[in-house]
């Protein structure tokens, strides 16, 4: 006999196993319709990889894994897939999350799949590998996936392989009654395991309220080196780091896995779950639940289809609603209670419990704390629990870490056994989120500062770069000035800052004609050189052969008649302005023009009506005959016809103009 | 000397104080400076403490300056963003009365929120990028401006400045994700659990069982 | 020899506690008693204090005020002694955890005004005791002071958390939990 240890606490709870073994294993069916939820485990949920509407087989995988914690989902049966939507699952918060909606054809026709037989000869990671592709997951209620577990690290030394078959939460008999129908399957299973981890020793842990199932397992596992231990029932037992202790007498610790002590543990349903991959290469679809309580009529058993809804399974049973208090997925213990009965089963749903009120009433309102200490005396992780209730109550998160308040196992002894009915794990789970959430927070806000002082720095340095080129602007300047100075020569900068200067004070004190007239002859200047450069660029062209001549030559064309106009205008000016310079120059630009215009009009009231009107004439001529050639041009040029209609319309307005302004002479002359 | 000490009693107690004192202020001299303290790493744990969104509800011009001011004596109640969790914790820090948050500053906020750049408004000017004291806003001159979500600590610090007024703030969603277990209401422990001191106006049901 | 000095300390830590029985330094009893932290932090520094003033008192007087016939100046020269002692710790202090020197706030300075460490001073005159017994005497004064206000800040601590009623929230039920400690430590009478 092995010997086994004992670990701290504990409860005895009424057992209440015996309703759902009296029959065997049943087939749960095939539901019209299946809920598959993309996430059944812990790590990032799967990705479909199917469309709406598209035909999958049994055991087809319509959402790979994502990542390295993730595992793929396959669907249960042959159907269509309905749609892939948010959909209400199992969670006590009564969100939504995405699922894929399969609705069954009733044929149940698997996919393409082939097993395995003689493992042996597989390498360790094809073995995860497949452990992987079939999606499994920890059974036992956790959800972890298997394949992760497995990939233990190559330097960590595993003396024991333990194969969970506690079960030691009231009502759920799952693992149970697998253990008496499929023991050849678990020891199948073990021995897979066993050639992946190639432990010192494996044992298959086992309460010793499951007499027939013991014997079942004994009885596979003859010939083979697995051992079966049993032990005295207790509740956590099954919890791993418990059944770690049990076992081998060693505690995981605070904080830390069964791998660094040695050890790797893996549930029943899985072990059947990986044999059924390798050998048969069947990916996990189904799963053994327990529906029992009080409001069904045949607790049992079921083989379940993953995604079955939980009101299809426990009409099964012989549901009954009136007697029915609440519907809870899980054991009493450590269950909860779902929010309505259209959801999904799911990898981790080992039962359906459906109590009535006087078997598992609704607890009484939570009373004062009176310091008994019973809650620490059954705490199977040797936790305080009534400390860490006063500082969950408080809101005093260090002190609860200082508790070891993540070693917590959320087991529910504490809570079964305070006499004043206060739900400790209530506490415990809110705690344990604030200060998950607390610590989230804390890292972004960390993230928040290092991008601020960054940004800080940022600025700083963009100011210092600002200030350094401003630094050097100016030594350069002086330095230039210095050169300069020294060298005589104009400081070519500063020279056209003084070229500048000087120009606008000229024209701003500057002598009206003179200034005038240097203006012109600017203009003339610059229109001559403007042509100058206007031609060059258009032999250029015309040599080149490009398509820009055409309008290179009306470009040089129009800078040839500003020119013959500014010269003109220059001759009129020297002219005007040689009769005017009798007369006292005016300051500026603007009050040459206001002179000019007032010498006109005094000069034209001192003509004569005739003349007056000979100067009309004249100018209007003048504008006629600029209207003119304008309208021919456009009209050679085929511009628009608005255009040639406006041009045509001025010429007939100056030629009307033309012929009164004529007989008013005439009539003038003639009176 | 000593006799002529006790001769003079006036004199020798005179000396003896003064004696005493000015050996004892020697000392102290001298521990003043080899005990001396550079910096102010008080500043530097309350910085850790405030929740770093730059907004400058506070009044002063980012997280730092504000922490360092709480050093020198200011109000702990001034950080909207830190809520009443904040000035609870650092009232813990520096073992404070932990006062009501001064709502002067800006209520503290039921819901994380992030800022939303509603594209087709934005005309590029660049000036919500210049606001932003994280540098959450990707974008440049004349091109399109959008916030990145994960950098954004909602400090609203962006909305004002924006011409076109184009920024809005966005709360955050519940999900699956935020879900997490509340804290079982205290309340329900005062109950009236002798039954004589129910009156019992309707059915056994209302009683708190 | 041992025994007279374990009788001693027996005597100030429990049998005559300074704080319970004798009634001195009940101000930061009462102030720093809310956290436990602090209330370590400031037992500490007052059991530093109450040794080295003890020791150092006794040698002023021992050494100065009695060759010179001055002891009627025993009050001024302790009070001196004890403030430069409180001003030296209060650097350390600051020195190695600025925090709990910020927690402690204006206690610190004020163990100056603690009456227990003139108390003690004054005491082992009165009781004149020798050097060595003063300096245990000090420190024994010193560790009944920690004990009890490490005792009562737990207490304080619980306190706040639990359901106490509302006129009798805070420093009221302080007074009556530190009441009936008194009444337990006055069981010590007669051991020594």
């Amino acid at each position: 006999m092995r010997k086994v240890f004992d670990f701290h606490g504990g409860i005895h709870p009424a057992e209440n196993k015996h309703q759902s073994v009296r029959t065997p294993i049943a087939d749960a069916g095939i539901p019209p319709e299946l809920i598959i939820p993309l996430s059944q485990h812990i790590g990032a949920p799967a990705r479909p990889v199917v469309s709406i509407g598209e035909r999958v087989l049994k055991g087809q995988m319509i959402a790979e894994a994502r990542g390295f914690v993730s595992v793929p989902v396959h669907a249960p049966t042959s159907g269509t897939v309905h749609a892939i939507e948010d959909r209400l699952i199992a969670h006590p918060s009564g969100y939504l999350a995405p699922c894929i909606v399969i609705t069954s054809d009733g044929q149940d026709e698997w996919a393409e799949h082939s097993g395995v037989s003689d493992y042996q000869k597989l390498e360790t990671a094809d073995l995860i590998g497949i452990i992987r592709d079939a999606g499994i997951a920890g059974m036992g209620g956790a959800g972890f996936p298997s394949a992760v577990k497995l990939s233990v690290k190559s330097d960590t030394q595993i003396k024991t392989l333990i194969i969970n078959g506690t079960e030691c939460e009231p009502y759920i008999t799952a693992d149970d009654i697998l253990m008496r129908e499929q023991a050849y399957e678990i020891i199948e299973g073990t021995k897979i395991l066993r050639q992946i981890i190639s432990p010192k020793e494996t044992l298959i842990g086992v309460e010793d309220n499951k007499p027939e199932g013991i014997a079942a397992l004994r009885a596979a596992a003859q010939g083979t080196d697995i051992e079966i231990v049993t032990f005295p029932t207790k509740y956590p037992s099954g919890g791993e780091k418990q059944l770690v202790e049990i076992l081998t007498g060693k505690q995981v610790p605070s904080g830390g896995l069964p791998s660094q002590v040695g050890v790797v543990c893996q549930n029943i349903g899985s072990t059947v779950a990986i044999f059924n991959a390798v050998v048969h290469g069947q990916p996990l679809i189904s799963r053994i639940t327990t529906v029992t309580g009080e409001s069904v009529h045949e607790p049992q058993n079921f083989e379940v289809l993953i995604g079955t809804p939980v009101q299809y399974l426990i009409e099964k049973a012989g549901y009954q609603s009136e007697k029915n208090n609440r519907l809870i997925m899980g054991g009493p213990m450590m269950g909860f209670t779902i929010p309505d009965t259209d959801v999904p089963v799911v990898k981790t749903t080992n039962c359906l419990l459906a109590p009535s009120e006087t078997e598992l009433s609704t607890p009484p309102p939570a009373q004062a704390c009176i310091r008994c200490g019973m809650c620490a005396e059954v705490c199977p992780a040797s936790l305080l629990p009534q400390q860490m209730f006063w500082f969950a109550q408080g809101k005093e998160f260090e002190k609860l870490e200082e508790h070891n308040l993540f070693d917590c196992i959320e087991c529910g002894a504490c809570s079964f056994a305070c006499p004043s009915h206060i739900p400790l794990v209530q506490y415990y789970r809110a705690s344990k989120a604030e200060i998950l959430q607390m610590r989230r927070d804390h890292e972004i806000a960390e993230q928040s500062r290092i991008r601020f002082e960054a940004r800080q720095q940022r600025l700083e340095h963009a100011e210092e770069e600002k200030e350094a080129k401003r630094a050097a602007r100016k030594v350069a300047a002086k330095q230039r000035a210095q050169a300069a100075e020294e060298n005589g020569e104009e400081d070519p900068i500063q020279a056209a800052i003084e070229r500048a200067k000087a120009k606008k004070i000229a024209q701003q004190a500057g002598a009206g004609e003179e200034s005038e007239l240097e203006k012109l002859e600017k203009a003339v200047v610059s229109t001559s050189k403007r042509l100058a450069t206007a031609t060059t660029k258009l032999e250029q062209a015309k040599a080149e052969g490009s398509d820009l001549v055409g309008a290179l030559q009306t470009g040089v064309d129009r800078t040839r008649e500003k020119l013959t106009a500014a010269e003109q205008a220059l001759k009129d000016g020297e002219q005007r302005l040689g009769t005017h310079s009798a007369e006292q120059p005016p300051v500026d630009a603007a009050q040459a023009a206001i002179a000019r215009a007032m010498q006109a009009r005094t000069s034209e009231a001192s003509l004569s009506p005739q003349e007056k009107a000979r100067l009309d004439l004249e100018k209007l001529q003048h504008r006629l005959q600029k209207s003119q050639t304008v309208l021919i041009q456009s009209r050679e040029n085929a511009e628009e016809d608005k255009v040639i209609d406006a041009l045509e319309s001025t010429v007939a307005r100056l030629t009307e103009k033309i012929n009164a302004v004529q007989q008013q002479l005439n009539a003038a002359e003639d009176a | 000397m000593i006799d002529l000490l006790t001769q003079y009693p006036l004199f020798a107690a005179l000396i003896a104080l003064v004696g005493l004192a000015a050996a004892f202020g020697a000392l102290l001299g001298f521990a003043a400076e080899k005990f001396k303290t550079e910096g102010n790493p008080i500043a530097d744990e309350i910085n850790n403490i405030l929740p770093q969104t730059q907004c400058g509800q506070c009044g002063y011009p980012g997280c730092r300056p504000y922490a360092e001011a709480i050093a020198n004596g200011e109000a702990i109640n001034k950080c909207p963003p830190g809520g009443e969790a904040g000035v609870q914790a650092l009232a813990d820090l520096l073992d404070l009365e932990p006062l009501p948050l001064d709502e002067e500053h800006g209520e503290a906020k039921k819901v994380t929120t992030v800022a939303f750049i509603r594209e087709d408004e934005c005309i590029g000017c660049t000036k919500c990028i210049q606001a932003c004291p994280v540098d959450a806003i990707l974008g440049a001159a004349k091109q399109m401006h959008t916030v990145i979500i994960s950098e954004c600590t909602g400090c609203d610090l962006c909305v004002e400045p924006c011409p076109v007024d184009c920024i809005d703030m966005i709360a955050q969603e519940e999900s699956l994700k935020t879900w997490h277990w509340q804290l079982p209401d205290p309340v329900s422990r005062r109950v009236d659990i002798i039954a004589s001191d129910v009156v019992f106006s309707d059915a056994p049901k209302d009683r708190a069982a | 020899m041992l025994a007279d000095y374990s009788i001693l300390l027996i005597g100030a830590i429990l049998v005559n506690n300074f704080v319970l029985v004798q009634f001195l330094g009940l101000c930061p009893f009462m102030g720093v008693s809310n956290k436990l932290e602090a209330a370590m932090g400031m037992s500490m520094a007052t059991t530093f204090v109450l040794t080295l003033a003890a020791a150092c008192s006794n040698l002023t007087y021992q050494f100065l005020l009695v060759p010179l016939g001055l002891g009627y100046l025993k009050t001024i020269a302790f009070i001196l002694v004890i403030a430069v002692v409180v001003q030296f710790t209060e650097m350390v202090m600051r020195k190695t955890s600025p925090l709990l020197h910020r927690v402690l706030g204006v206690y610190l300075p004020l163990i100056t005004t603690n009456c227990a460490v003139l108390g003690v001073a004054l005491l082992n005159i009165s009781k004149d005791h020798s050097f060595l017994e003063s300096l245990f005497y000090g420190f024994g004064a010193g560790a009944g002071f920690s004990l009890v206000l490490v005792l009562f800040a737990a207490m304080r601590e619980r306190l706040t958390v639990a359901d106490v009623p509302a006129p009798f929230k805070g420093a009221a039920v302080g007074m009556i939990t530190a009441g009936l400690m008194s009444l337990a430590f006055m069981g010590f009478a007669g051991l020594v």
